[in-house]
């Protein structure tokens, strides 16, 4: 297996808490990975390690290693802003800018001053919002305000986003338990086409979800992971009696 | 959110044909209950007959003199001689601008500065530290400002901004120095500056919080540093609640006496210069209220100061308190 | 290898220095303010400290260096204030009470807290200059009685809007619960919201006595200055705001030394209220339900 993220010996603490207990996993690369479990295992704080967003949480510590191709991401001379550039986030609820469509797709790119001219810049959002399956619907009004749009399209418009920066990694936070089916739908069939070019980590408690996007299944019950393996492994033949009962819906 | 929630309780608790059926007693308790609101309700009206009160007597008082004389007169006349009649409360009105804008200038970046630090940056330690600290400033009295002022700050805008200023900005108009004594406008401002400087930070400090964390996080997803976060995220959502903070602040500035009166040096001339001794309309009250009654129009004339002041004062405050209210009502809504 | 390695010369990272760097600098510059402040009041007030300072009132030729001290000051000034927060008292607990029991977050409830932060913000002078109307109006001439209530109306809105931040923090459950159960709405603030208030009201008090024993405008019209202890509430007071500003402008040295030392006095009175008053409400908080 070609590890895009390896995780080795990681650790951490809520205070005094302990709420992630000596995780070693590997993250395959240019598939769909999902982390699922019971509510409160863990899954989201695991997810957050990974673009360092972890540390925005007052009162944590953590121990161990997360390598991207290889790399310490929690190394003492990485620059966080390059992790989380490579690393991209879809959050829980969709987030967007308090700017319009168009400003929220060029955010990232202008933060690193990634394009030369204004028509670069329209030439990648046109692009981003095409992946994102978003170009049809808003072309005609890409300055209005990003908020003027349905929730199940702000999510798409965080996608495109996120894409936009060139990010190597998405991690998806339940990045459609706040949206409808239809919506759901759509951001799900972009994340399957999506994974051909990026590594993608998904975090979900529904398990249907799980079994429609999953090449690589990671199970954890509290702050442990219980067991790892490949999508088709894991959901026809769990080794662990704990991942059955999941699956059997018993937890 | 659940603000809302508790004001809708109100209404269905409070209606009495909502409610079961009573306990015998329960009509005296009820009628005493509704007793005690109307005497609570008259109470809570105070503040608001209040402010009505104290500018409807000023304005009684101010009367005689704003009929005797044209607005023009008092108001852009820079002569103020009370035992010849002559009111002319320019100078006044020009110093106590000069010193306002002076303390609000020097206060504003270092306010945005710490108030960006302690809600975007700080650990939770530097902010419990902060906090009583802020308190503590906001507690001294202003006498004990003056007090600093005439004791550290005169001597220090004598001995080393006069003479830098000498040095390096005499071209400048309003930095020449005329008359070298350390007192004046920019003492004044200094002092005023860090007199204003905990109100402002706390309400700033306020107005950062009501920005979601939600946004915040979004710019950092996509690898944006801290700095770029506030300047292209939060500054520009939170922009509003900042100019109110310091128009709040100058209301505040436009209105202090002792501080300013000890180290501003009191000439009644229509200031040229930070470095010029200025006479603003506090001091102005402050020092002439003895004689007020000695001399015809002169306490009516003092007290349209204490009228112009207050009506400024209003408008300023009531301004920026719209603004400041809106904006974390905002918070409470999302 | 090293892809993501910190390029600490790049123009944003340079830019996050430096903003950190300022506004570090920034936060130093106000917190040595107020060290500054304390160490100058220190410094010029001890020298001028003594015991005939605090427990002496101002004997004959006093104003021109010769002994006394100020104790009518320092008593009048703890008349003025206690006096002052205890008639604001009386009305603003009832407001608090109000607000919270009856309007709530209502549309009135946010004009009465409006206007609270309106006469919060009226500069005391303006309170001194309104007090001088009211004392012509009256008959009143400067005393005692005239400074307290010009402190009542400067303290009244700094008490009730601490109350009032107090109690609305106060969970809704409980106060459901009791009016569930059956008591009207005066009963629940009574019983309920006292007990409740109690951190609130304590913290009240001690802001309210420490803005008005520091307030100078607003006495220097209705209170007056004598170098009596006030024996009536029509009598005229002297105050420590006053006496630190009077001795300042005395052309002899020694007076003014000791107005660097009333100062001091002052100083500590306002920063004890003030410490109290975090001290007790942190200690009292840990009574009530949160």
């Amino acid at each position: 297996m070609d590890a895009h993220i390896q995780v080795k010996n990681l650790n951490v603490y809520y205070s005094k808490q302990q709420a992630l207990k000596n995780i070693n996993i590997e993250i395959p690369k240019n598939q769909i990975t999902v982390i699922m479990g019971p509510s409160g295992c863990g899954k989201t704080t695991l997810l957050k390690t990974f673009n360092r967003f972890l540390e925005l949480t007052g009162g944590t510590q953590l121990t161990g290693e997360v390598l991207v191709d290889g790399q310490n991401i929690y190394d003492r001379d990485v620059d966080v802003t390059e992790v989380r550039k490579v690393v991209g986030l879809l959050a829980q609820r969709p987030s967007p800018l308090p700017m319009s469509i168009y400003d929220n797709v060029v955010y990232g790119m202008n933060i690193h001053r990634m394009k030369k001219d204004r028509k670069e810049y329209k030439a990648a959002v046109r692009h981003y919002l095409e992946i994102a399956g978003l170009w049809d619907e808003v072309h005609k009004r890409l300055h209005d305000p990003a908020t003027s749009l349905s929730i199940g399209q702000q999510q798409r418009l965080c996608l495109a986003r996120g894409l936009a920066v060139e990010p190597e990694i998405i991690l998806g936070d339940e990045p459609t338990s706040a949206l409808d089916p239809i919506s759901s739908q759509n951001i799900e069939s972009r994340l399957i086409e999506l994974k051909k070019q990026y590594t993608t980590v998904i975090v979900t408690h529904t398990l249907r979800q799980a079994k429609r996007l999953a090449d690589y299944v990671i199970y954890m019950y509290l702050g442990e992971v219980i067991e790892a393996g490949s999508a088709r492994e894991v959901f026809n033949d769990p080794q662990h009696e704990r991942t059955r009962a999941y699956l059997e819906g018993q937890i | 959110m659940t603000q809302q929630n508790q004001s809708v309780n109100y209404e269905t608790i409070t209606k009495p044909e909502g409610r079961h059926a009573r306990p015998s007693g329960a009509a005296h308790r009820r009628r005493l209950d509704q007793n005690v609101r109307r005497t609570f309700l008259v109470v809570t009206l105070l503040p608001i007959l209040l402010i009505s009160i104290v500018t409807i007597s000023l304005i009684v008082r101010s009367w005689p003199i704003l009929s005797a004389y044209p607005l023009k007169d008092l108001f852009l006349g820079t002569i103020w001689r009370p035992d010849k009649g002559l009111f002319g409360f320019y100078p006044y009105i020009v110093a106590t601008f000069w010193v306002t804008a002076v303390g609000v200038l020097l206060a504003t970046p270092p306010c945005i500065l710490v108030s960006i630090y302690l809600s975007e940056y700080a650990h939770l330690l530097t902010r419990t530290i902060a906090k009583p600290i802020l308190d503590l400033l906001a507690a001294i009295p202003p006498v004990v400002y003056g007090v600093w002022g005439l004791v550290a700050i005169v001597p220090f805008v004598d001995k080393v901004l006069a003479p830098f200023s000498e040095r390096w900005l005499s071209s400048v108009s309003i930095f020449k120095v005329n008359q070298p004594t350390g007192f004046g406008i920019l003492a004044a401002g200094i002092v005023l500056a860090v007199m204003i400087a905990p109100l402002i930070i706390s309400v700033m400090y306020e107005i950062f919080s009501t920005v979601p964390n939600d946004l915040r996080h979004a710019s950092l997803a996509v690898g944006a540093t801290q700095w770029q976060t506030i300047r292209t995220v939060v500054l520009p959502q939170v922009a509003p609640g900042i100019i109110a903070a310091l128009v709040l602040g100058a209301s505040r500035a436009l209105g202090e006496t002792i501080a300013v009166l000890i180290v501003v040096g009191n000439v009644p001339k229509v200031p040229t210069s930070i470095f010029d001794a200025a006479y603003p309309l506090p001091a102005l009250i402050a020092n002439n209220y003895g004689d007020m009654m000695s001399i015809p129009l002169y306490d009516s004339a003092l007290l349209s100061a204490a009228l112009v002041l207050l009506i400024v004062i209003l408008i300023f405050n009531i301004l920026s308190m719209l603004v400041i209210q809106r904006m974390l009502r905002r918070k409470w809504a999302s | 290898m090293g892809f993501l390695k910190k390029k600490r010369w790049q123009r944003r990272h340079l830019v996050e220095t430096f903003m950190k760097f300022i506004m570090r600098f920034s936060l130093v510059i106000v917190a040595g303010s107020l060290g500054l402040i304390l160490w100058i009041v220190v410094v010029r007030g001890t020298p001028a400290l003594s015991l005939d300072m605090v427990t002496k009132i101002p004997e004959g030729g006093y104003y021109m260096g010769k002994g006394g001290g100020i104790l009518n000051a320092i008593l009048g000034s703890l008349y003025l204030a206690s006096g002052g927060t205890l008639l604001a008292m009386i009305f603003s607990v009832p407001i608090a009470m109000y607000l919270k029991t009856y309007l709530g977050d209502s549309k009135w409830g946010y004009y009465v807290r409006l206007s609270l932060d309106v006469l919060w913000g009226i500069p005391s002078i303006v309170y001194g200059a309104f007090g001088f109307t009211l004392m012509i109006a009256l008959g009143l001439r400067a005393s005692l009685l005239a400074g307290i209530i010009i402190l009542a109306l400067i303290e009244l809105p700094i008490m009730t809007r601490a109350m009032d931040e107090v109690i609305r923090r106060m969970p809704i459950d409980l106060e459901h619960a009791a009016l569930a159960l059956g008591s009207t709405k005066f009963e629940v603030a009574l019983r309920v919201v006292t007990r409740q208030m109690l951190p609130g009201i304590t913290t009240a008090i001690l802001l309210g006595f420490g803005r008005g024993i520091g307030d100078a405008a607003s006495v220097l019209f209705t209170a007056g200055y004598t170098d009596r202890i006030p024996t009536s509430l029509m009598r005229p007071t002297a105050s420590l705001p006053l006496a630190v500003f009077f001795q300042l402008g005395s052309p002899y040295p020694e007076v003014q030394q000791r107005g660097y030392a009333a100062a001091l006095i002052l100083t500590i009175i306002v920063l004890a209220v003030s410490l109290g008053s975090r001290w007790l409400s942190a200690r009292l908080n840990k009574y009530t339900i949160k």
